[in-house]
């Protein structure tokens, strides 16, 4: 519609201080492994989404309104945006 | 005057036929309201019950909240009307912001199914008001994320304003501040992740549950009656079928 598509990706981590049981779980048990030396594991989601849009920016800002509004929820959750163009016209 | 209480019905909820059950036994009336009406149906109180609506997709009672009865619900909370979330109906309304707030995974990763002791917190609620200040109740939870949680200045307004309903005595799920129930600013909307309506009897186990539904129904009856001295109420006049009578 606008001419260019533009392949998001969003990816959804819960937010510092709040509770992450599953990265906690999986934590706890990698040693079990062997894997002694990993820490720091977050459970999060990765959304794949394709927008059409004028531009990059217009593009990254609805996405980052749709993340407000219902992707994510900001009570508990981070997110980041990342994209890039599919093609152009 | 009968109250009527409309019970809220999203693709995979599953617990409406309990509410129905619990409250139609207490001598209210009781419809199920499917998630695509944009009414109410006259209901002076409104249940949004357990289950997974929607799923559960993205997050617990994320998509919930673009059903088109969530504007009536809404509507009806604004003008002061009640509306009571159990368990997945909590999480529905922390993610429609009508409470705030999220329900997260409960730590542990433990899914709680089991009868725990609840203390009333405040009774100026629509759930709690027939209650005694500091009650202590048993009634059932049965949940994977009921893990409450908000920002610091949340749950500072919501001690401060006394907005915390029901507290967990023997925390189950890692609720911050042992929070079980919470109510708006209006005290007329109340979450709630236990089950009152599964200790409505004795064959149930416990009966702890009727004193939240009688007070939910004594709001509703009042509600109901202010309903009726208002003319313009619109299909609130119409008479309310009972989809599951008493037993």
């Amino acid at each position: 519609m606008w001419g260019v598509k533009f392949e998001v990706t969003v990816e959804i981590s819960r937010r510092e201080g709040i509770l992450d049981p599953e990265g906690t779980e999986i934590e706890r048990v990698v040693p079990a492994l062997g894997y002694t030396n990993v820490t720091g594991v977050r459970m999060g989601r990765t959304m794949r989404l394709v927008v059409d849009a004028v531009d990059e920016a217009a593009a990254s800002d609805q996405v980052d309104e749709m993340c407000r509004r219902l992707l994510a929820n900001p009570v508990i959750e981070d997110y980041r945006i990342s994209l890039s163009a599919l093609e152009t016209a | 005057m009968t109250a009527r209480i409309g019970v809220v019905l999203f693709p995979g909820t599953n617990c409406e036929h309990d509410i129905v059950h619990a409250v139609t036994r207490m001598g209210a009336e009781a419809e199920i309201l499917f998630h695509d009406r944009h009414d109410l149906g006259g209901a002076d109180a409104v249940v949004i019950p357990g289950g997974f609506a929607h799923g559960d997709y993205l997050r617990t009672g994320a998509i919930a909240r673009f059903s088109p009865i969530m504007d009536a619900v809404r509507r009806h909370a604004a003008a002061g009307g009640p509306v009571v979330g159990i368990c997945n109906g909590f999480q529905v309304l922390c993610e429609a912001g009508m409470l705030p707030g999220a329900l997260q995974k409960n730590a542990g990763l433990r899914f709680v199914c089991a009868p725990v002791r609840l203390r009333v917190e405040t009774t100026a609620s629509v759930l709690t008001s027939a209650a005694e200040p500091g009650q202590v109740l048993r009634i059932p939870v049965n949940h994977f994320e009921g893990n409450y949680v908000c920002d610091p200045a949340t749950l500072e307004r919501l001690r401060a304003d006394g907005r915390v309903v029901l507290r967990y005595l023997d925390n189950p799920n890692g609720s911050l501040d042992d929070i079980a129930g919470i109510c708006d600013e209006g005290r007329n909307v109340v979450g709630l992740m236990p089950h009152p309506e599964r200790a409505s009897e004795s064959i149930l186990g416990s009966t702890d549950g009727v004193v939240l539904l009688r007070s939910l129904l004594d709001a509703a009856g009042a509600a109901g009656a202010v309903n009726a001295t208002v003319p313009a109420s619109g299909s609130a006049s119409g008479s309310m079928p009972v989809v599951a009578g008493s037993r």
